[in-house]
């Protein structure tokens, strides 16, 4: 694992996430929330991965933390607490428009879905790189110098340069395109990373080098992340701490040990037993029959009880909170939102040493 | 109204030491390629997409070909169902060739042989309700007359992809649906035909993993209760190894098959250094396996052009086992190494 940088964790959490709910504004006066009193402490050097189905309120809360919803969308309840480089700490939610701009690429960065789309089609690659720097900056600096910075940038993800800052987006492949757009994310060096499905519909072979670059990246720049995938295979690889999300809430936290060897909530284990391993043999895995439920149209107990295999009739009638099971530094602690996550541990996948 | 495929038990009966040669294994191939070859004229020169390939669908069986994007999975795809001539060899349906079919033999074979496509938001007509899509076929091939025929069999259709209440998603339209409904409707249509092959191009990559093994089971049931035969592509092993567990797998690379065989083999004992290197590359969802798995190197990542293909062995310039002075002069032919297992390699050709 990345060794964690020296004292900096005793200053406390890098980005703080207090009872935050993101609404989206569906009519003049209609309103949905998306995402529901969603809490966790990011020390710096962490990695998290959100995981959960489509349509959990995973990608809401990620553009909630940066500002970046669709104008519908507003974070409307609770604070994102960041410290900054200089050491203060802001509240994101509060921070004005220009305080906002610096915000974004200096202090955290993100790496969009869909590498294709991210990247706008009629400019070069060194264009968008010219224009990050111009936008996000302080000072502004000569064309030359932030070209060569460009470049040291597209090398760190071992992108060649001279080949791919003339190109056009649709010249690379989608690997290249992909590590381009991380590269481009840590150009002026954020302290967070928050990326969306940083490898979806990329093959498994530069699915591995995206992978193994994010891991390289992370040890030499010692940056925070927080990635939204619903490949647990990834979490399980790139995380050191998972929240799983469910009907837009934070259903269970904890390390990625805990969650895959010790899940305490039946949809974290459910999600982890439905993925089928390559090694070995036969795992026959385990559908999870049904979809998570609108999120208008919550039941009034905890929102998995419908799919869930050990309701009763208390989970119909109360919401659970997120409790926490086993308490640890650094935001590491184990919580779930199950009334039951105290009786007997649910088996994820115990056959591997 | 029709002829159905003959209905097969599973092969649970037959141990996995005594697998036989796939040629007595269940019965003859419905649909086969022989040498099919496609070549793509661009204005940078010849593409050789698909650099002929010699594969077998059998009826109850699944062939699993797995690749990187570019490796021509979809050509031979396409070339198998028909929706693209090749332009070198050809495409048996049982056993005779495409080529010289008439209208009426074409008719059957469009039948027989279904497409489900990668993206259920892009396959299915936004303005028709799902009762349209499904009875389509029915109407144009005749099999189903008069109205009330063809809802009942629209109705058995949805309860066999298990979406129920049938009634209830008759009259729905595609953007009523979830993805994995929107598939499962995909699905529904390609049965309606009484196929004797499906064709499933990454049919399952765009779903959720919860909705991705539910959709996998009903393949299966149709696999081992109808005795419909699978081309299953896809480019995530996991679901290569569930869902062809029983079949075979072949690897594709560049437009060439490099690896073939029974699936427990090639993915326990992969022996290619490209199946190896895709094996050991997947994210495993456990994180003490992450940290502790072997993984391949290769030496480049980055695929060869297709118009530029090197010399010798396709996979040299990225082979962690490569050797100069063969692997860069000789094309290695895919040839039987016993088990039923086939692999063009020069470095890797001996068990283990």
């Amino acid at each position: 694992m990345t060794p964690k940088p020296p004292g900096r964790a005793a200053d406390g959490p890098l980005l703080s996430v207090r009872g935050v709910d993101v609404g989206y504004r569906t009519g003049r006066r209609t309103r949905l929330t998306a995402v529901h009193d969603v809490s966790f402490d990011l020390y710096p050097g962490q990695s998290m991965a959100l995981v959960g189905e489509s349509g959990c309120g995973k990608t809401t809360l990620g553009l909630g933390l940066l500002r970046l919803l669709p104008r519908t969308g507003t974070v409307s309840a609770g604070q994102v607490l960041f410290r900054r480089k200089r050491g203060d700490e802001v509240d994101v939610r509060t921070l004005a428009e220009e305080d906002l701009r610096r915000f974004r690429w200096n202090e955290a960065a993100m790496v969009f879905q869909g590498a294709m789309n991210a990247f706008n089609p009629v400019l070069r690659v060194e264009e968008h790189f010219l224009d990050t720097f111009r936008a996000h900056e302080h000072t502004r600096r000569p064309r030359a110098e932030l070209l060569e910075e460009s470049a040291e940038l597209l090398e760190m993800v071992r992108l060649d340069p001279a080949r791919v800052l003339p190109s056009h987006p649709h010249e690379l492949s989608g690997g290249m395109r992909q590590r381009a757009l991380i590269a481009l994310a840590l150009a002026l060096r954020p302290q967070l990373l928050i990326l969306d499905e940083p490898t979806t519909a990329l093959d498994v072979l530069t699915q591995r080098s995206v992978v193994e670059q994010l891991t390289e990246l992370r040890e030499r720049l010692s940056f925070s992340m927080v990635f939204i995938t619903h490949d647990l295979g990834l979490a399980a690889e790139l995380a050191d701490r998972v929240g799983t999300m469910y009907a837009g809430r934070l259903i269970e936290t904890g390390t990625t040990r805990d969650l895959f060897h010790r899940a305490r909530h039946p949809y974290t284990s459910a999600l982890i037993g439905s993925v089928p391993p390559v090694v070995g043999d036969l795992h026959v895995p385990e559908p999870l029959p049904g979809g998570p439920p609108g999120i208008d149209e919550l039941p009034p107990g905890c929102p998995f009880a419908p799919r869930c295999p050990r309701v009763t009739e208390e989970c119909t009638a109360t919401r659970p909170e997120l409790r926490v099971l086993h308490p640890r530094d650094e935001g590491l602690s184990h919580a779930a939102a199950c009334l039951h996550a105290d009786g007997a541990e649910l088996s994820t996948r115990g056959g591997h040493p | 109204m029709i002829e159905q495929p003959p209905r097969r038990s599973r092969p649970a009966t037959s141990p996995a030491p005594e697998r036989r040669g796939p040629a007595d294994r269940a019965g003859p191939p419905v649909l086969s390629l022989r040498g099919a070859r496609q070549v793509f004229s661009t204005p940078r020169g010849d593409v050789p997409a698909v650099a002929g390939v010699d594969l077998d669908v059998r009826p109850g069986q699944v062939l699993c070909l797995v690749g990187e994007s570019g490796c021509g999975k979809t050509t031979t795809a396409r070339m198998a169902a028909g929706l693209a001539e090749p332009t070198g060899g050809e495409v048996l349906y049982r056993g005779a060739g495409l080529r010289g079919f008439g209208k009426q033999e074409r008719a059957g074979f469009r039948r027989a042989v279904q497409y489900i496509h990668q993206d259920p938001y892009a396959s299915l007509n936004p303005v028709r309700t799902v009762y349209s899509t499904l009875t389509a076929g029915l109407r144009r091939h005749g099999l189903a007359k008069g109205r009330e025929q063809v809802r009942r069999a629209a109705i058995e259709l949805l309860e066999r992809v298990d979406l129920t209440p049938a009634e209830d998603h008759l009259d729905k339209y595609p953007h009523q649906l979830s993805g994995g409904q929107r598939q499962r409707v995909a699905v529904a249509r390609a049965l309606a035909m009484d196929p004797e092959v499906i064709i499933a191009d990454e049919s399952t990559s765009m779903l959720d993993v919860s909705i991705r093994v539910s959709l996998l089971n009903t393949l299966g049931a149709l696999r081992d209760d109808l005795g419909v035969g699978f081309c299953f592509i896809t480019h995530d092993l996991a679901v290569a190894k569930y869902f062809a567990w029983d079949g075979e797998i072949a690897v594709m690379y560049l437009g060439k098959v490099v690896e073939q065989g029974p699936t427990p083999d090639v993915i326990n004992d992969p022996r290619h250094p490209y199946t190896r290197a895709l094996v050991s590359a997947v994210c495993e969802p456990d994180p003490d396996l992450a940290r502790t798995k072997e993984r391949v190197r290769l030496r480049s990542a980055d695929i060869p052009d297709l118009t530029d293909l090197p010399s010798g062995c396709d996979f040299h310039p990225r082979c962690p086992l490569y050797e100069q002075g063969r692997c860069d002069t000789e094309r290695p032919p895919l040839v039987e190494t016993g088990g039923r297992r086939l692999l063009a390699c020069h470095v890797a050709d001996g068990p283990g």
